[in-house]
């Protein structure tokens, strides 16, 4: 088990009880009721600690190495599902995944940020950080879905789209504005969900659609909070700080209406039940997927449209203000 | 506001040229540190006469620069706020304040109609002298209005970039301000009015990766920085030196991503052509 550093009071009764466990069944002596009072207690702690999460606890949860990621979520979900490599122009990228599959009846183009579950992996999904062709991937699979009629499920779980020289040739830019396009007026539904992380333009890449939500721990902001710590307090020592600043929780991002639903997971965060939390986003997916199928796809782009042409947060200046502006 | 007062107040003299030139009538270049005057800088299209560096200047030169005469701002009674009340080494809303008095500017984009050689367009051009031409919630608003106005006018429409990128300031509203002005582009583009997409010295980040990216025609001015991930994060992330000329106008002319490249002297005849040929017979 990894214990993250707030979570060293639950880390100290874990190893209490397994002292316990080590004594009752090495001896004769009956521990069942100090073991079931430690139980009770690593209950309580763990209420307490997760009923009162930093943003930058929160950020530390979603980059939990035993976190579940996209194709973890994608398997429990779907009956059948076959995975689709490439972006038809240049290569397959590893740190994004999708394909076709089917969640309870229904086919579905789905895909996502994939990251690695050992060190030999992640560098293998290169940390979940996608180059322009698993930008270009992702598009291929949307436009396959809408000509098929499928509606698309996008899973974001990113610390940020490739900062590299082999990315800047191939335009990194142009691959995530492109999809920014296309995403607007693809005439399928379109689901986000963040699992994990979702860090600037890498997140948004793949994540313009008629309903987006976010698991409870996780984060959504336009620079991760180290490197808003670096670049504003010029230091990487402002994390937390930066973390505060940028709002960037689940519940923040629903106070600004930017996202349309939390997505409640399991006391201990996703990965201390990980089926559980599949299973509740299968529940998330079907009901979100339902209640777009209702509208027409004119519909559907409408008012997508307009969610987004709604967001952002400004003064209006009658025109004597104006004046007063450039007098004072 | 013309370039040549703007050019006055933004000088760079020399101190030992203070003497010379008490009204701060030189201008030093950047790159080859060679003196010019005011006047001769305005006569080379703001561009050093020595080595034709296309100095950073801002968005009314740009408007003077490539409209006939006179010309209306449009959108200009938008302001930014500080709503998530967001403070680093200072509070947003000083910075804020803090720009529109050093810039006389109210944001780091401002719009205007006017005419191109007879020709109506609608510009958008951002100022990086404003909190390094970052984005956020207004700059998504008046480019999205200016894409309303484009649409009931059907008026073509040029965006001139000069960013840094995102307003970190207004985390994930700046964010969605891609998503917002990428969808309206949408709506533009599906419309058939023309959107030209001019990048400048320097355009990087979310801007780079959203709206500038998107034009039915993307075209720079020469030796801009142009990028999604800045120089430095990238030196940073493969630990060695960038190859040469890497994330200039000409490398991204030479992979595919720019259709071309034009000096400042050219600018208002190149634009002039585009909206002559994209015209729609009357
Ligand atoms: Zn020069």
């Amino acid at each position: 088990m990894v214990f993250l550093d707030f979570e060293t009071p639950l880390e100290k009764l874990y190893e209490q009880r397994e002292k316990l466990q080590q004594v009752s069944e090495e001896g004769d002596i009956d521990m069942s009721a100090a073991i079931k009072e430690l139980e009770n207690k690593i209950k309580n702690t763990r209420k307490e600690i997760y009923s009162n999460l930093t943003g930058w606890q929160k950020v530390q949860l979603s980059r939990h190495p035993e976190r579940p990621y996209t194709l973890y979520y994608i398997h429990q979900m779907c009956r059948k599902f076959v995975e689709l490599h490439g972006d038809r122009y240049f290569k397959d990228d590893k740190a994004i995944v999708g394909g076709i599959g089917n969640i309870d009846g229904q086919t579905v183009v789905i895909l996502g940020h994939q990251k690695g579950v050992n060190t030999k992996m992640r560098q293998y999904r290169n940390f979940g950080m996608a180059n322009p062709e698993g930008y270009r991937k992702a598009l291929r699979l949307m436009k396959m879905a809408e000509r098929f009629n499928f509606p698309v499920v996008c899973l974001i779980d990113t610390p940020g789209a490739y900062p590299g020289i082999e990315a800047e040739e191939r335009g990194q830019a142009e691959a995530i504005a492109r999809n920014l396009f296309e995403m607007a007026q693809l005439k399928v539904p379109i689901v986000c969900v963040v699992i994990g992380e979702g860090a600037s333009g890498g997140a948004i890449g793949i994540g313009l659609g008629d309903k987006v939500s976010m698991m409870e721990n996780t984060w959504y902001s336009v620079i991760a909070p180290e490197s808003c710590s670096s670049i504003l307090w010029r230091s990487w020592d402002y994390k937390e700080q930066a973390a505060e600043a940028l709002k960037l929780t689940a519940d923040h991002m629903f106070d600004f209406g930017i996202i349309d639903e939390i997505i409640k997971e399991p006391l201990g965060g996703a990965h201390s039940a990980p089926e559980e939390m599949a299973k509740i986003l299968k529940r998330h997916i079907k009901k979100s997927i339902n209640e777009l199928l209702e509208m027409t796809p004119e519909e559907r782009i409408e008012a997508r449209i307009n969610k987004y042409a709604n967001i952002g947060v400004y003064d209006v200046v009658k025109e004597e203000e104006k004046v007063e502006e450039t007098e004072s | 506001m013309g370039w040549f007062k703007r050019l006055k107040d933004g000088i760079q003299t020399a101190t030992r040229n203070k003497k010379e030139a008490p009204e701060g009538l030189w201008y030093k270049c950047k790159r080859c540190k060679e003196t010019s005057t005011v006047k001769e800088l305005r006569e080379n299209f703001l561009k050093c006469p020595h080595c034709n560096y296309h100095i950073r200047i801002g968005s009314h030169d740009y408007f003077d620069l490539l409209f006939d005469g006179n010309f209306e701002e449009l959108f200009d009674d938008l302001r930014s706020k500080d709503f998530l009340e967001f403070s680093d080494l200072q509070p947003y809303h000083k910075r804020l304040d803090d720009a529109q008095k050093k810039t006389s500017l109210s944001e780091a984009i401002s719009v205007a109609v006017g005419k191109v050689n007879r020709r109506k367009l609608i510009v958008a051009a951002m100022d990086f002298k404003f909190i390094g031409g970052s984005m956020g919630s207004v700059m998504g608003q008046r480019i999205a209005q200016a894409i309303d106005h484009a649409l009931e006018t059907r008026t073509p429409l040029m965006i001139i970039s000069k960013t840094g990128g995102a307003r970190m300031m207004e985390s994930a509203f700046s964010l969605m301000q891609m998503a917002k002005t990428s969808a309206k582009l949408s709506e533009l583009a599906k419309a058939k009015v023309p959107y030209f997409s001019f990048l400048t010295d320097p355009t990087t980040g979310g801007v780079t990766a959203s709206f500038a990216m998107l034009g039915d025609i993307n075209f720079a001015e020469p030796e801009a920085l142009i990028g999604f991930a800045g120089p430095r994060v990238i030196k940073e992330t493969i630990k060695r030196d960038l190859p040469e000329g890497f994330q200039t106008s000409e490398f991204l002319l030479e992979h595919g991503f720019l259709d071309f490249i034009v000096d400042r002297k050219d600018l208002k005849s190149r634009v002039g052509d585009l909206l002559a040929l994209f015209a729609v017979k009357e």
